[in-house]
């Protein structure tokens, strides 16, 4: 009984972004824990709290990322790791799901891979498809609520939020899902819980660790450069006249001749 | 020198200030229209160590540094002046005392109750006729048996309808100068107490105030805190103590309204420009900002003097003059900057700059301050 909540520090969703001169994307300093992967971590220990399972928090990235990752301790996760190497920078969200899958493989006794519904930095969430992939699970994506499981006879049941309505899916495990906001109120971290996480060093898996090579780390997929959006132009014109009447009418013209209408 | 948080007092800031952004923030309007804290608030709070800050843990608490309660602090003032001081209150003027002084069976009988997240605890000090001069307490406590029998009226007692007990300053004994008082717990609920409704007043309404009587109260001998006749000195070591956590709920009420400020002189056309493009505004923006920053240095520094166990009277009461006039000045140019705005209800200024203007009182005003400041120099000096 074994849980993997993978999670992600991001810049902060109020952060103002923008666009240098030489096309590096500014996003403050400021990294917060994915506002979707608080969801993961909270329901990830209240199965934990229910299912006495226990709970790795996973990171890909460099040394920010512990960040997120204590967060996680702070709740209740019972150990994190923190999977990097230089030859990960830059890397698609394939090469990461790569890394991520080589993760799981490595914890060994994994049954249950959670994400939050997406990154809202990239707004994607193909890393959680491609790492069901690769782990050759079966995806359960968009959970709003966890209906049964049954770590013993290997089975979850879980509802899903769809575009039709709500949709209800058993499934065997191993599995990988991704849960959506409202499954559970966030937990918030506890002192003892901060203490504990203080107190923790986070191992670093890298390439090796995980028995990728290089190739693996080489992504099919690069960013070529940051523009700033499109400055939106536009003016306001006050229309007069005699009455309402006359107005609207004139206003109906103008948006005739401006083909709007 | 090192102004790096620890790892446990970073991790500690920021789970404080995304709990209070979700629980606290968004309410603080509502306490203040409804003169009520949040209590599913409160009740979330033990777990965070917020109703228990520098209690040991046997007793419910979270057992932190002063450094890591003024984080606290300044988080809850930043997101509800009411809760913040109620917080406050709690915290420093009733826990502590017990902390500090209380028997094993007082720890045991009140600790565990007080960091419920239920209730707050409440410290009597003030009267009708002697605030700042504690010395002129009033309120007498005799020996009766194996009781007290307490008579006289306090005013100004912050928590105290939210308190199962209060720590009270009674007068012990006549003619014994410094030596006439002592602290003694009154429970709530005994006979002859009477708490009157919260008093009506400028600001942080949801931080309820009382007016209480006291009428022939009997309670234990043992409902005693510490020594008998060292009452006085025992509530001027907690008030030492306290002000660095107001100092604390100070820097956060200003950085709320710097906050609000930069917000708004950020959004706020005036003459072909934002407010923040005007150099007017930039230069209250710089002074609120480097007041804030001298404001929070001083109170980490009371705090890490407290926490090295070196005297830290003068720059407890340094932290408080300072943070509490700074953090009028920012409430008042976040409200001049938002202009007839920040005087409307519709928006936080009106109510940040109604909830500071008590910091300059309570837990000794400025002037008070400014006197202990000067004698603890003097007695430095020599002189």
């Amino acid at each position: 009984m074994h849980i993997a909540v993978i999670t992600k520090s991001v810049p902060d969703t109020e952060a103002v972004v923008s666009v240098d001169a030489g096309g590096k994307l500014l996003a403050g300093d400021k990294l917060v824990v994915n506002p979707w992967d608080e969801y993961a971590i909270t329901e990830a220990i209240l199965l934990k709290e229910a299912h006495k399972a226990k709970v790795t928090i996973l990171a890909v990235g460099p040394e920010q990322h512990n960040e997120a990752l204590k967060h996680g301790l702070a709740i209740g996760c019972d150990q994190a790791i923190r999977v990097w190497d230089g030859a990960l920078e830059g890397h698609d969200s394939l090469v990461y799901a790569k890394a991520v899958a080589a993760a799981i493989q490595k914890l060994g006794d994994v049954t249950l891979v959670m994400f939050g519904r997406e990154l809202p930095d990239i707004a994607s969430d193909a890393h959680i498809f491609q790492t069901a992939r690769k782990l050759g699970w079966n995806l359960l994506g968009s959970v709003s609520k966890i209906e049964a499981l049954d770590f013993a006879a290997k089975t979850i049941r879980v509802r899903r939020l769809v575009e039709q309505g709500t949709e209800v899916l058993s499934s065997r495990l191993p599995a990988v899902i991704s849960v959506l906001k409202g499954i559970n109120e966030p937990k918030y971290p506890t002192f003892i819980g901060i203490r504990k996480a203080s107190k923790t060093e986070i191992p670093v898996w890298g390439l090796s660790a995980l028995g990728l090579d290089a190739a693996a780390a080489q992504g099919q997929a690069a960013v070529t450069g940051y523009r700033e959006l499109p400055k939106r132009e536009g003016a306001v014109e006050i229309i007069e006249g005699a009455s309402a009447q006359d107005k609207a009418a004139k206003l109906v013209e103008k948006l005739f001749a401006e083909k709007v209408l | 020198m090192d102004f790096k948080l620890t790892d446990e007092q970073r991790l500690f800031q920021t789970a404080v200030r995304s709990f209070c952004e979700r629980e606290i923030k968004p309410y603080a309007a509502e306490v203040d229209e409804t003169g009520r804290l949040r209590r599913e608030a409160l009740a979330k709070m033990p777990d965070l160590g917020l109703v228990g800050l520098q209690v040991p843990e046997d007793y419910g608490g979270a057992n932190f540094d002063s450094i890591s309660s003024a984080l606290a602090m300044e988080e809850l003032g930043r997101a509800c002046g009411s809760t913040g001081l109620s917080l406050e209150a709690h915290n420093e003027l009733c826990c502590m005392p017990i902390v500090r002084w209380g028997t094993e069976d007082q720890k045991g009988r009140f600790l565990p109750r007080l960091t419920s997240g239920e209730v707050l605890g409440s410290l009597a000090l003030t009267e009708p006729d002697s605030g700042s001069d504690l010395m002129g307490t009033q309120t007498r406590a005799v020996k009766d048996g194996g009781e007290w029998v307490i008579n006289g009226a306090k005013v100004w007692i912050t928590n105290a309808s939210l308190a199962p007990v209060i720590v009270t300053l009674c007068k012990t004994e006549k003619d014994a100068g410094s030596r006439s008082f002592s602290l003694i717990l009154i429970e709530t609920d005994r006979a002859g107490v009477t708490i009157a409704p919260p008093l009506p007043k400028m600001g942080t309404h949801g931080s309820p105030a009382h007016m209480l009587t006291f009428s022939d109260v009997r309670v234990p001998l043992d409902n005693l805190l510490g020594q008998e006749g060292r009452g006085l000195y025992m509530v001027l070591e907690t008030l030492d103590s306290g002000r660095i956590a107001v100092g604390a709920l100070c820097v956060g009420l200003a950085q709320a309204a710097f906050e609000e400020a930069v917000r708004y002189s950020t959004e706020r056309r005036a003459f072909g420009k934002t407010l923040a493009d005007h150099q007017a505004i930039q230069f209250k923006l710089a002074d609120m900002a480097t007041q804030i920053e001298a404001g929070r240095l001083l109170v980490y520094r009371a705090a890490w003097a407290k926490d090295q166990g070196e005297p830290y009277s003068k720059l407890a009461s340094m932290a408080k003059l300072f943070t509490s006039e700074a953090c009028e000045r920012a409430a008042f140019e976040a409200l001049q900057i938002h202009g007839g705005y920040g005087y409307s209800r519709e928006f936080p200024l009106e109510r940040i700059y109604r909830d500071q203007r008590m910091m300059s009182i309570g837990e000794g005003t400025s002037e008070i301050n400014r006197m202990v400041i000067a004698r603890r120099l003097l007695e430095e000096a020599g002189a």
